[in-house]
């Protein structure tokens, strides 16, 4: 049990030293450095509660894909050379009551659910859903999520659908003048396409148009 | 006590199961080359030891004895943490691998997610390394080599989707022991190809070597590496070809069964059939590198996007229709 104590605490502490490095941390590379390690302690923890699937999805997931997309974002951008020194420029102070109360109101919702978790029980009804100790974290999730709320998995599918499709809408551009290869032509072509026979008059020579 | 006890016999697990994983990688560094060399009518490193066996540890030892430079406006945290990264991700994956029945050093659960999840993390050790160098080359190398392993990552996700149908668990055990009537290479022929050219690119070997295009990018996220740094990406790099190998084998060749269930065959032990398994796959690799050009980036990117996605996808249909159809979904 202290072993179990003394890693949660670890763990915990490392995601919130982190987290807190991801906002103060003066190179923007470094600050998801610091996310990507937020991310593999909270999948550590999630091991520790023993959700093994959920752990491993958040590692392959989030650290996997999406931590990739944002360093290559960060690095692409240059922004790494703008130091990040917001508690001191005048220009971004504006940005700070803003995001002092979006996190503030985050926090709020933390509370209540977490509040209403501790003395509403009866809030979260979980008893209804069959959950057998004999079955595997992964066939468990597996049997609710596809029979219960298989029209909640659907639609959040769904919503990742329209989300991608209007991310690939909104940068796609139509550019002019685009050389492509196209495999198709290259091996379908003939010699009869491929080939001329000019009869060249002498001193003369022939003008071949490209 | 009690904590040291069981901290002293999982160290000593782990040395048996480390140590013969980093001498086989030197080997397999030798056995490449020398496939290679045969390939291309050359004798390859033949002088240090009986047939040259010996040549890796001889450069391993060249490796430890050069200097490390670590460049003057490079990122020095992160630049010396890049060769780490890649070599302790490419070494903790091996945790998980069953050399026979029983025989792992960690039997859990979600095993094939946990292998999944280590070789998607494989991208940060070349991405670092390139982007903390603070030179073209190397960032270059790692901007192409982040795309290339996040893209076939996706495709080898889904081909191992199409064993889990087949199989009903993530454990890799399960995974084996679900294939002692059939290997799954024989239904499953079509993702067993794919996985194979998949898992060239996703370690970054020839016909996919865009990251250290030699042609192009000088060594690409290598170029400022020298020394011992230098050789820990390489260490890693082959330690992440041979899991590759090692899991390929599991996945579809069976792990340690043997191919004949009768009595010859029975005798032999099932590390040495799982490690002659990896070998097979391992020479496949050595002899493509010897015999294909390299491929160019955009027809890269079209193949794992246009070609492998679409198709491991409709196989995944085809597999889960099938097993619906006739009844054959595993329960447990």
């Amino acid at each position: 049990m202290i072993a179990h104590a003394i890693f949660f605490y670890v763990f915990s502490l490392i995601a919130i030293i982190s987290a807190i490095m991801v906002t103060v941390s003066k190179n923007t590379v470094h600050s998801v450095f610091f996310l990507i390690l937020d991310f593999i302690s909270i999948s550590c923890l999630f091991i520790m509660i023993g959700a093994e699937f959920l752990g491993m999805i958040m590692l392959i997931v989030y650290v996997g894909a999406v931590a990739v997309l944002f360093l290559f974002v960060v690095m692409m951008l240059n922004v790494a050379q703008q130091k990040n020194q917001w508690l001191l420029s005048e220009d971004s102070s504006g940005h700070i009551p803003i995001g002092l109360i979006i996190s503030a109101l985050i926090f709020f919702e933390l509370i209540i659910v977490i509040g209403g978790w501790k003395y509403k029980p009866d809030l979260f009804n979980s008893d209804n859903l069959q959950i057998s100790s004999e079955l595997s974290n992964t066939h468990s999730l597996g049997q609710i999520l596809y029979t219960d709320y298989i029209h909640v998995f659907q639609i959040s599918g769904m919503i990742l659908l329209i989300a991608m499709i209007g991310a690939i809408v909104l940068t796609f551009r139509q550019r002019e003048g685009v050389k492509k290869q196209s495999y198709i032509k290259q091996i379908s072509r003939e010699r009869s396409e491929g080939v001329e026979v000019l009869d060249v008059p002498s001193n003369k020579g022939v003008k071949i148009d490209d | 006590m009690e904590y040291f006890d069981i901290i002293f016999r999982e160290v000593y697990k782990i040395l048996f199961l480390l140590v013969p994983v980093l001498v086989s990688v030197a080997m397999i560094v030798w056995l490449d080359r020398r496939v290679w060399a045969f390939v291309q009518k050359r004798r390859g490193p033949n002088v240090v030891g009986p047939f040259g066996l010996l040549q890796s540890l001889a450069d391993a030892l060249k490796y430890i004895f050069k200097e490390i430079i670590i460049p003057a406006s490079s990122n020095k945290v992160i630049f010396i943490l890049a060769p780490i990264i890649t070599m302790t991700l490419a070494l903790i994956a091996w945790a998980v691998i069953p050399f026979n029945e029983g025989q792992v050093l960690a039997n859990i659960n979600v095993g094939i997610l946990y292998i999944f999840a280590v070789s998607s993390l494989g991208v940060y050790g070349i991405i670092m390394g390139g982007w903390a160098s603070n030179s073209k080359y190397p960032f270059l190398g790692a901007i192409r080599s982040a795309a290339q392993m996040v893209s076939y990552e996706v495709s080898i996700g889904i081909i191992i989707i199409n064993v889990l149908l087949c199989v009903g668990s993530l454990n890799l055990s399960d995974i084996v022991l679900a294939q002692q009537e059939m290997w799954f290479i024989i239904p499953l022929f079509p993702m067993f190809v794919i996985f194979f050219i998949s898992s060239l690119a996703e370690t970054n070997r020839p016909p996919f070597d865009l990251p250290e295009a030699e042609a192009e990018l000088v060594a690409g996220y290598q170029t400022e590496y020298s020394g011992m740094m230098y050789a820990m990406f390489w260490l890693g790099e082959y330690a992440n070809i041979l899991l590759m190998c090692a899991l390929g084998s599991i996945l579809f060749l069976g792990g340690w069964l043997s191919p004949i269930d009768i009595y010859p065959f029975t005798l032999v032990p099932g590390a040495v059939w799982l490690i002659f398994k990896i070998l097979f796959l391992f020479i496949l690799f050595a002899l493509v590198k010897a015999t294909v050009p390299r491929y160019r980036y955009d027809q890269l990117m079209r193949l794992g996007w246009k070609i492998f996605l679409p198709f491991s996808l409709i196989y995944v249909v085809l597999t889960a229709s099938y097993l619906f159809y006739f009844n054959l979904l595993p329960t447990n």
